[in-house]
C-alpha cells in the first residue's frame, strides 16, 4: 500500500491529540491521556517511516511528494495555498520530529506522572509536534511561518508551564520576546522575496533566484541575513540565545523536546532549505558560518563554569547549534543536517538523562522534606551507584559529542569542521571559523566531562539521610534513555564519508534538495592525506578535553551548594554567564522600560490617549449636551412658543 | 348648494383662521391649563369649520367624515386630558403650567 496519500494524517494526528488532550483536560484518566498524547506521535511516526520508504523506492530526481490541502489565501496577486510536501529533506526532519518526538512523549508519561496539569502537559506537546511538522512539511514561507510561530508559542508555554513560579513565567516571556525579535527578520525576508518573485513558494523561489539576481547582490544579501535574524532568534544564536538558558525552567522533556532536538533546530532546516539563496551571497553565508562558529566557542565558555546541570547542556545545545550553522553556513548542508540529526539523539539523551538524575534528586529531597537545588551539581555526585544505566547511557551521549569514534558525533562533528577548513583554502575566514570549532570541540570535552564526573563520580554530596532514597528512573523512563543510546551509538552510520570506506547515504539522500545550491557555491575538495590529518588532530583535541577534565577536576572537593564559598574571577565571570544578561538589562531592556513608562505610558497613554482622546471626547460631548439641555426648560409654554414658530418656518417654506 | 352661495368661501376661511390665531395665542399667552385647553378646542373647531366649509364647497363628504373623526377623538382627548389636570391639581394644589416643570434639562 502507498503511504503517501496520508501524508496529510502525520500533522493532523499530534493536532488532533492536542486537541482532544486539551479540551478534555482534567477530565480523562491519566491512562488515556498518555495513550492519546503518545499514540498519535507514534502514529504519526510510523505513517511518516512509511512515506519515507516509498520515497526511497523512488528514483532520486522524484523524491518529492506534494499534497495540496486547501486554498489559504487568495488575495490579489498573493496566493498562498496550504500544502505539505515531503521531499528528501523535509523527510530527515519528519522522522526526527515524531521518532525523537515519540521517545520523550513516553519518557514524559514517567516524568509527568504525580503533575496535576497532566492533560495539559500532553496537549501542549502535542501542539508542538504539530507546530514544528507544519514548519518542516510547508511548501512556501508563509505556511513554513504559521510552524515557525506555533512552535514559538508552544515553547513559551512549556516554558511556563509551572506558571506559578514567577521565575518560569518571565523564562516565557523572555523567550517569546525575544523570538519576536527574530520573526521580524523572517517576515522582512518574506516581504523582501514577495516584492521580487511575487510568490512565497519554494520551488518558485528557488528556481527563479540563480536568474534573478547576481551573486553577492545587495537584496539577496538582505534576504539572507534577515532570514538569519530570524534563525538568530529561534536557533539560539548570538546575539539572540539568551532565551535558552532561561528555557530551562520548564519541564526537562521539554528541554530534551523542544530545547535540544527539534525546535531550536528550526534556523539549521531553514538555512539549508534555503541553500541557493544562501549560496548567492558570499557575505551572507559567511555571517552565518561566523555569528556560528563565535557562538559554538562563546556558548562552550559558559558552560565551563555553571553548576545547574540544565544549563550546562543548554549552553551545550546553544554551542551545538553553533557548530550546524557552520555547516550549513560554508555550504556543508549535509553535514549541518547530519550534525542536527546526531545532536537530536545524543543530546535528547543527555536531557533525558539529566531529568531522571533531577527525577531522582527531587524525589529524595521530597521524601525527607528537604529544600535543596535538585538540579546543582554540587549537590549530586557518585550517582553512578543508584542509576548505573543513565550513568552508562549518558557517559555514551556525553563521548558522542565530545567526538570520539566510533559514536555518532564524532562523524557529524567532523564533517563539519572538515568543510569549513576545506572552504578556508578558498576564503581563508573560514580558517579563523575551523580554529574556532576546534577550540569549541576542546571546551566541549572538558565541559561534558566535568559534567559526568561532578554528576555520578566522587563522592554524593546529596545529604545523608536523602542518600537512602536516590533510585533509578522506572522503566518507561529508563527504556527511551536506550533506545536513544542505541541511536547515538549507530547514528553515525547515516553519513560515513568515503574517507572511512562508507557510502554517505545522508549526503547522497540530499543532494535532489542540496544540488541546485552545490552548483552555485561548489564544496571544496581536499586531499585526502589533509583530511586525515584533521580527523586525527579533532580525535586528539577531543581526547585531551576529556584527559584535561579528568586530571583537573576534583569532585571529592566539591561542597554542596548551600555551603559552597562564591565563585571569584574568572570563574565568577564565566559562571555569570559573560555577564550578557546584565549588558542587555543596561542597553535594552531598562532604556525601552524607561521609555515605555515615562513616555509611552505616562505621557502617550495617559496624557495623549486617555486625557486627549477619551476624556476629550467625554467633555466635548457632555458639553455639546449641556448646550442643549438648556432648551429643555420643562416649561410647556416655552416648547409650545418654539413648536409654533417652527410650524410657521414650516408653513412659510411650503407656502413660499 | 343654493342659500350658502351667499356666503363666499373666503368668510369662513377668515373666520377659521381667526379662530385658530385665537387659540393659538390663547395657549401661548394664558398659564391656567384649563383655559389652555379651551384654546386647543377653540383651534379644532377652527379647523373643524375650514374643513366643513371645502366639503361644502366642493360637494364632497370626505371633509364632514374627517370632522366627525376630529370631534370624537377630542372628545376622548378632552376627557383623559381634564383627568391628568385634576390628578395634578390633587397633587400639586396648583393648574398653572409654569408650576409643572420637572421635565427640566
Amino acid at each position: 500500500m502507498n503511504a503517501l496519500p496520508l501524508l496529510w494524517a502525520v500533522p493532523a494526528l499530534p493536532l488532533a491529540g492536542a486537541i482532544v488532550n486539551g479540551v478534555l483536560a482534567g477530565k480523562l484518566p491519566r491512562r488515556l491521556v498518555s495513550a492519546i498524547g503518545t499514540g498519535t506521535v507514534g502514529v504519526a511516526f510510523l505513517i511518516a517511516a512509511a512515506c519515507f520508504l516509498e520515497l526511497l523506492r523512488l528514483p532520486a530526481g522524484e523524491r518529492v511528494f506534494v499534497q495540496q490541502l486547501y486554498s489559504w489565501v487568495d488575495s490579489g496577486d498573493l496566493h498562498v495555498p496550504v500544502r505539505f510536501a515531503m521531499d528528501p529533506l523535509s523527510a530527515v526532519m519528519m522522522l526526527i520530529v515524531t521518532g525523537v518526538g515519540f521517545l520523550i512523549h513516553v519518557y514524559s508519561t514517567g516524568y509527568m506522572g504525580h503533575e496535576k496539569a497532566y492533560g495539559r502537559y500532553f496537549s501542549y506537546l502535542n501542539l508542538f509536534t504539530f507546530a514544528m511538522l507544519v514548519l518542516v512539511m510547508a511548501d512556501n514561507f508563509l505556511v513554513m511561518f504559521f510552524g515557525w510561530e506555533g512552535v514559538g508559542l508552544c515553547s513559551y508555554l512549556l516554558i511556563g508551564f509551572w506558571y506559578e513560579r514567577p521565575s518560569a513565567a518571565a523564562a516565557g516571556k523572555k523567550a517569546f520576546i525575544v523570538n519576536r525579535i527574530g520573526d521580524f527578520g523572517f517576515l522582512v525576508a518574506m516581504f523582501l522575496i514577495f516584492t521580487r518573485f511575487g510568490t512565497l513558494d519554494f520551488a518558485t523561489v528557488f528556481a527563479k533566484a540563480p536568474a534573478a539576481f547576481l551573486p553577492g547582490g545587495a537584496v539577496v544579501t538582505a534576504i539572507t541575513l534577515f532570514l538569519f535574524l530570524g534563525c538568530t532568534g529561534k536557533s539560539a544564536q548570538i546575539p539572540l540565545y539568551i532565551w535558552l538558558p532561561d528555557a530551562m525552567q520548564g519541564p526537562t522533556p521539554v528541554s530534551a523536546l523542544i530545547h535540544a532536538a527539534t525546535m531550536v533546530t528550526a534556523g539549521v532546516y531553514l538555512v539549508a532549505r534555503c541553500g541557493v539563496l544562501f549560496a548567492l551571497s558570499p557575505l551572507g553565508s559567511a555571517v552565518v558560518a561566523g555569528v556560528g562558529a563565535l557562538t559554538a566557542l562563546f556558548a562552550a565558555t559558559i558552560a565551563l563554569k555553571q553548576w545547574d546541570i540544565k544549563r550546562v547542556l543548554a549552553y551545550s545545545t546553544v554551542s551545538q547549534l553553533g557548530y550546524m550553522f557552520v555547516g550549513v553556513g560554508t555550504g556543508a548542508y549535509a553535514a549541518g543536517m547530519f550534525h542536527l540529526v546526531t545532536h537530536a539523539f545524543f543530546k535528547a539523551l543527555l536531557f533525558l538523562g539529566s531529568g531522571s538524575v533531577i527525577h531522582a534528586i527531587h524525589h529524595a529531597y521530597h521524601a525527607t522534606h528537604t529544600h535543596e537545588d535538585a538540579q546543582d551539581m554540587r549537590n549530586m555526585g557518585g550517582l553512578a551507584r543508584y542509576m548505573p544505566w543513565t550513568a552508562a547511557l549518558m557517559w555514551i551521549a556525553t563521548l558522542a559529542i565530545a567526538g570520539i569514534p566510533p559514536l555518532s558525533g564524532f562523524f557529524s562533528k567532523d564533517e563539519i569542521l572538515g568543510a569549513a577548513f576545506a572552504e578556508g583554502t578558498v576564503r581563508p575566514v573560514w580558517y579563523v571559523f575551523w580554529a574556532m570549532g576546534i577550540a569549541a570541540a576542546l571546551l566541549t570535552a572538558f565541559y561534558m566531562t566535568r559534567l559526568m564526573l561532578y554528576t555520578f563520580h566522587g563522592p554524593n554530596r546529596t545529604g545523608e539521610r536523602e542518600r537512602e532514597h536516590l533510585h533509578e528512573a522506572p522503566p518507561v523512563m529508563t527504556g527511551p534513555l536506550v533506545v536513544l543510546g542505541v541511536l547515538t551509538v549507530m547514528g553515525g552510520a547515516l553519513n560515513v564519508p568515503d574517507l572511512f570506506g562508507g557510502n554517505a547515504f545522508l549526503e547522497h539522500w540530499l543532494e535532489p534538495v542540496t544540488s541546485l545550491a552545490q552548483r552555485l557555491h561548489p564544496a571544496v575538495e581536499v586531499a585526502h592525506a589533509t583530511e586525515w590529518a584533521l580527523v586525527a588532530g579533532a580525535v586528539l583535541i577531543a581526547a585531551l578535553g576529556i584527559v584535561g577534565a579528568f586530571r583537573l577536576l576534583k569532585p571529592e572537593a566539591l561542597v554542596p551548594a548551600r555551603l559552597a564559598p562564591p565563585q571569584t574571577g574568572l570563574a565568577r565571570f564565566l559562571w555569570k554567564k559573560w555577564y550578557v544578561d546584565e549588558l542587555y538589562d543596561a542597553i535594552i531592556v531598562r532604556p525601552v522600560m524607561w521609555l515605555s513608562r515615562e513616555v509611552f505610558w505616562k505621557i502617550v497613554d495617559q496624557r495623549i490617549v486617555d486625557g486627549l482622546l477619551v476624556n476629550g471626547t467625554a467633555a466635548a460631548s457632555r458639553a455639546l449636551g449641556w448646550l442643549g439641555s438648556r432648551l429643555q426648560t420643562g416649561e410647556v409654554g416655552v416648547y409650545v412658543v418654539l413648536f409654533v414658530i417652527g410650524v410657521l418656518a414650516v408653513v412659510g417654506a411650503v407656502v413660499r | 348648494m343654493g342659500g350658502l352661495q351667499a356666503v363666499p368661501l373666503l368668510w369662513y376661511q377668515v373666520l377659521a383662521a381667526v379662530l385658530f390665531t385665537i387659540g393659538v395665542v390663547g395657549v401661548l399667552v394664558r398659564r391656567s391649563a384649563l383655559v389652555i385647553f379651551m384654546s386647543i378646542e377653540l383651534m379644532l373647531n377652527a379647523v373643524n369649520l375650514s374643513l366643513i366649509a371645502f366639503s361644502r364647497q366642493h360637494g364632497n363628504m370626505d371633509g364632514h367624515i374627517i370632522v366627525f373623526f376630529v370631534m370624537a377623538v377630542a372628545a376622548a382627548e378632552v376627557s383623559v386630558g381634564l383627568a391628568i389636570l385634576v390628578s395634578i391639581f390633587r397633587s400639586r394644589e396648583t393648574a398653572n403650567v409654569d408650576d409643572v416643570h420637572l421635565l427640566k434639562g
